[in-house]
């Protein structure tokens, strides 16, 4: 089997600060990544240069591509990555505000990536976005409402339908419970946990919650400085990690 | 099916004066197909660290631990994961999960993930729940809130829903009563007869004589203090 996404030596500085150091790995069809780290240890910056957000200073992010096979995205010109980033790529942003139209209905929302991609009948438009905002458990009768009326688990699950409704291969989660309460992040990730396996999508998923990728994570990636200091299956870095950084982090959280 | 050779294991603890502790020293056992092997030691011995080892839960220092055609120590994260969908289960003490999820779907789940349809996999776990007597009325809520007794057997039901080749068991029967303790044992003999490879820790002194062929004492891979 090919990696999905294989990624070489991706560095990026701030002037004399380091964002992020040497970051290499590859991503297999299907498979979780977990990213975490304390703030500041660079995992958003590698996120941001991974989803093309932000330019690297050098390093390869080779893409399986549907139609020509792997290419190095960096390497491709702005139309074809923004392409990419409406088609095969999606990124849940923390704040739901970053990834929605808040003046846009819900309905819109979903069908404004459809129409990026080349919908143009609206009854399946229609049709389309009322099915996504179901599977993420929005009532299709708030289909017409703006999320700046919806409570932030629903405007997040929102973001989720408007990412994945043209069946991305790659999704980017940039701490995608952060800032929601227990019980709306339990229900999220039990959601995610199943559109994963339903549609067989690969994720990057940062976070600094580590009972979040224990539960969502196949694999995990663990961030200081900028460097990657530690990698395993999630269970295994969580249950006997090896870096001193990581056994400090991993000691560190409250048992409740 | 399962070949343990030559296992060591320390644990470093590095924000503790980097003590390092030795724990396994050249452990080695093989467990057949439609075998049953109990690992033996007092408490401290080892014993759910082999565990942990041979699931690939714990990192080992040295030696191998094949079990099919993989070796645990060396095999790449995905071919962990591959193996323990498919090749491999494990019915730790404690039950995990998503809260808020369906006790059904908890233990449909591994099914799912080898391919089984919806329906079929949710029979099999209806049958299993019901074997283990899991009230139907609890089903469709989160175990989260069940007692320690029900997590316990809704953790067995999820173990076994799928027949893995090789299975661990961590204290299997500990805090069940006469009738479901049967069960399990029968669910376990169940699993021999289907050919699985078993690796068991059982401090239920009975169960381990009935279902285990073999005991392996962990203690002599303890590392004697110098």
């Amino acid at each position: 089997m090919r990696p999905l996404l294989d990624v070489r030596d991706l560095t990026k500085a701030y002037g004399a600060r380091i964002g992020c150091a040497d970051v290499s790995f590859s991503l297999y069809p299907g498979e979780v990544l977990g990213i975490v780290g304390e703030s500041g240890s660079g995992k958003s910056t590698l996120l941001n240069c991974l989803a093309g957000h932000l330019p690297p200073d050098r390093g390869e992010v080779v893409f399986d591509t549907r139609a020509e096979g792997p290419r190095d995205v960096l390497q491709m010109s702005e139309p074809e990555r923004r392409m990419l980033g409406r088609t095969d790529w999606a990124f849940v942003h923390q704040n739901p505000r970053d990834g929605l139209r808040m003046r846009v209905s819900a309905g819109g929302n979903v069908g404004e990536r459809l129409m990026a991609v080349g919908a143009r009948h609206y009854g399946e438009i229609r049709e389309h976005a009322l099915d996504w905002l179901d599977r993420v458990e929005i009532a299709g009768e708030r289909v017409d409402d703006r999320p700046a009326a919806f409570s932030g688990g629903m405007q997040q699950r929102l973001q989720i339908a408007r990412n994945l409704v043209t069946g991305p291969r790659l999704i980017f989660m940039d701490e995608p419970t952060g800032g929601l309460d227990v019980s709306v992040q339990a229900r999220l990730l039990d959601l995610l946990r199943g559109l994963v396996r339903q549609m067989g999508l690969s994720a990057i998923v940062v976070t600094h919650d580590l009972a979040v990728v224990r539960l969502l994570a196949d694999r995990l990636m663990v961030m200081k400085d900028g460097h990657v200091i530690e990698t395993g299956l999630t269970d295994q870095v969580l249950d006997d990690p090896q870096a001193p950084y990581t056994q400090l982090l991993v000691s560190s959280v409250l048992q409740v | 099916m399962i070949h343990v050779e030559d296992l060591t294991k320390t644990f470093t603890l590095h924000n503790q004066e980097a003590a390092v502790i030795p724990v396994i020293e050249g452990a080695g056992f093989s467990v057949a197909p439609g075998e049953c092997v109990a690992l033996t030691g007092e408490s401290g011995a080892g014993k759910s660290t082999v565990m942990r080892i041979l699931y690939g839960n714990y990192l080992a220092q040295g030696g191998s631990v094949r079990i099919g055609d993989v070796d645990i120590t060396r095999a790449e994260p995905r071919e962990i994961l591959h193996l323990r969908r498919e090749g491999l289960g494990y019915v730790s003490q404690f039950l995990r999960v998503v809260p808020r999820v369906p006790t059904l779907d908890v233990v449909s789940e591994p099914l799912l993930n080898v391919g089984w349809s919806e329906d079929d996999a949710k029979a099999r776990a209806r049958d299993l729940l019901e074997r283990l007597r899991i009230p139907e009325r609890l089903w469709s809520l989160s175990p989260t809130t069940f007692s320690g007794g029900e997590q316990q057997r809704v953790n067995i039901a999820r173990g076994f829903a799928h027949s893995y080749p090789a299975l661990l068991l961590d204290e299997p029967t500990a805090s069940l009563d006469a009738t479901n303790r049967e069960t399990v044992l029968s669910l376990i003999e169940e699993a021999k007869a289907g050919g699985a490879a078993i690796v068991g820790i059982f401090h239920d002194l009975e169960a381990r004589a009935r279902v285990a062929d073999r005991e392996v004492d962990v203690s002599a891979f303890t590392p004697k203090a110098a």
